[in-house]
């Protein structure tokens, strides 16, 4: 008995050192800036830099913005699959893992082949119209995570009789969706977004061969020309994925606690 | 034409067929229920009326106006669900009142009707709860009011008290039957609880397989009941395969022993054999007067059920079960002693072949 827990720290000692220690690494390095002393100056530098403040700014609207898409179509199609087309599931399913397993470089050329400037539909003309093109591709890149999120808060109410006892009261489809399975989905909602942020904060392949001045080709950049800066660029992204991660552990338990 | 109205109704799911040409006629103000097993199509029927499900043949009427293919919305229509189904987002204010802010009611108007439910229900005070917050009972008193406060043409209850524990069951049902009666709705119910349907009902319709077996007051249902199905579903019976011996006299043989029915079985003729049926609290432990049937056996089982004692006499082949008031100054039948079991004419039910 004793010799299996020791087995137990052991392991987990290895996985947090196989983890903290290259990202502490990371951290004393990003502190080395100047000659010396430990100091910040690498992130002084970075958050000084007017390339990272638009690039930043841009992934952050577009990350906002491909939550709202995203939202938009995915929690009508997973309620209506919930309600109606439960049979379609396992296919809806297979479909939306999908992003998992084409890698994004070969969907950003699908998107090039398709909608470049001599197709039928020259996304890529004009610069909105390609950041829509780019913010299509964040979608298809986030379904897995998003349409897993809703569909988790979705199953943890009874869609179906929520949604039939709110018939008998008078309410259309619109109405249910947004007076009560909206309200009651809002924490599983709000982890698919914070999720949905993280991966286009942090998304380089899509950004950089559409040519969006975004987050991800910035860290790129960094990287390849400085070299303190990427680490404290590194550790920030890193802060900014564990807040997210935070945050939906907040909610999730604040979920939890409001309806035990 | 009645206040509700179904003719000739029909559902099939793909090859299977649970509602078989069903046809009721329910008097406005009047509560009626579905009485049945799992699956003899009594909820799909319930649900045809709210909307939910779309009859495959068949039409219905509602205060004569065609509901057959209407969306539930524009149904007017009151549904109560066995899982509640309260809006968890919304206070149990907020539940009741969502009906009447679909309808576009003004905010003063909604909240009147709300205190007035609330009261109601007797639950004044619990406007600003969130459904969480309540039992299941209380849930479900809200889910009434709810129901109501539309002020529905008919109000549909399907199953409200299954997930309730007994006692609140039964207080529950009393109260949803006096606010029909008070209110003056007309009520379908579902339930596959007997108790609950003899209880609260003006009507019952047994359901079996998709049909009516029996539609008919809780007494007759009970008293007369029309199939070997509603014999054994309603309350508890002896059933016995009889033979008979004279059809004029009501002469039949039970288990080769002759007794005599008071019920009318001239259709059959010599020798026919015949379903026939006893319920276990008409019958008595012993001979009693010359007008009574006797039937003789031994002893079997003694169970004590608290209110009742159940004894089981085996006969020659056949048992028969009866049920004795508790008494504790009762001398109690001993396993193995021979009894004699008696009963009236008028209770051996004869029960139609089907």
């Amino acid at each position: 008995m004793k010799t299996n827990r020791l087995g137990h720290w052991i392991a987990i000692l290895i996985g947090t050192l196989y983890f903290v220690v290259p990202l502490a690494a990371t951290f004393e390095f990003s502190l080395r800036k100047l000659r010396g002393v430990y100091s910040f100056e690498a992130y002084r530098v970075v958050l000084a830099d007017p390339q990272f403040q638009s690039s930043f700014t841009f992934s952050v609207g577009l990350a906002v913005v491909t939550i709202i898409f995203g939202m938009a179509i995915i929690v009508p199609m997973a309620y209506f699959v919930e309600l109606r087309l439960r049979k379609l599931r396992p296919f809806v399913e297979f479909v939306t893992l999908l992003p998992l397993v084409v890698p994004a470089i070969v969907i950003v050329f699908g998107y090039l082949r398709l909608y470049n400037s001599s197709s039928i539909l020259p996304l890529t003309n004009s610069t909105l119209s390609t950041n829509f093109l780019l913010t299509c591709g964040y979608v298809t890149l986030a379904l897995p995570y998003m349409y897993r999120s809703i569909e988790t808060g979705l199953r943890a109410i009874d869609v179906r009789t929520l949604t039939e006892a709110a018939e008998s009261l008078g309410a259309s489809s619109g109405t249910i969706i947004w007076r009560i399975i909206l309200p009651n989905i809002r924490s599983a909602m709000l982890s698919g977004s914070f999720l949905t942020f993280a991966i286009v904060i942090g998304e380089f392949t899509f950004a950089s061969l559409l040519n969006r001045p975004a987050f991800g080709p910035y860290l790129q950049l960094i990287g390849a020309n400085r070299a303190y800066e990427p680490a404290a660029l590194a550790c920030m992204a890193f802060m900014i994925t564990w807040a997210c991660m935070g945050i939906i552990q907040v909610i999730s338990r604040n979920a939890v606690a409001a309806h035990p | 034409m009645s206040f509700i109205e179904i003719s000739h109704l029909r559902k099939s799911f793909g090859p299977n067929t649970v509602v078989h040409d069903f046809s009721l006629s329910i008097e406005k103000g009047e509560f009626i229920s579905f009485l049945g097993p799992s699956g003899c199509g009594k909820t799909t029927i319930l649900r045809m009326i709210a909307g939910f499900e779309t009859a495959t043949s068949g039409s219905l009427h509602v205060g004569g106006v065609e509901m057959t293919n209407l969306p539930p919305a524009k149904r007017n229509v009151g549904m109560v669900f066995q899982a509640y189904a309260l809006f968890p987002n919304l206070t149990v204010a907020g539940n009741i009142g969502f009906g009447l802010k679909i309808a576009g009611k003004e905010r003063g108007e909604i909240d009147a009707r709300v205190a007035e439910l609330l009261e109601l229900i007797k639950l004044p005070d619990l406007g600003d709860r969130y459904p969480y917050q309540l039992s299941g009972g209380q849930q479900q008193r809200v889910a009434l009011a709810r129901a109501l406060a539309i002020k529905p043409q008919v109000l549909l209850l399907d199953e409200p008290l299954s997930a309730l524990d007994a006692k609140i069951r039964v207080s529950l049902r009393e109260e949803i039957r006096a606010l029909q009666r008070e209110l003056g709705i007309t009520t379908v119910f579902v339930t596959h609880d007997q108790e609950e349907a003899l209880s609260i009902s003006d009507r019952i319709v047994v359901m079996n397989q998709g049909r009516a077996d029996q539609v008919g007051t809780p007494s007759e249902i009970y008293n007369n009941p029309a199939t070997r199905f509603v014999a054994s579903f309603v309350g508890t019976l002896n059933l016995f395969e009889a033979r008979v011996v004279d059809p004029v006299a009501g002469r039949v043989s039970i288990d080769g022993q002759p007794v005599v029915t008071a019920r009318d079985i001239s259709a059959y003729g010599i020798a026919d054999g015949a379903t026939v049926a006893l319920r276990p609290e008409a019958l008595s432990l012993g001979g009693g007067d010359g007008d009574r049937n006797v039937l003789t056996g031994t002893v079997e089982e003694v169970s004590f059920l608290g209110a009742v004692i159940r004894v089981r006499v085996k006969l020659r082949e056949a048992r028969v079960s009866l049920d004795i008031f508790n008494d504790p100054a009762l001398d109690l039948p001993k396993v193995g002693m021979p009894a004699a079991v008696s009963f009236k004419k008028d209770d051996l039910l004869i029960i139609d072949r089907d």
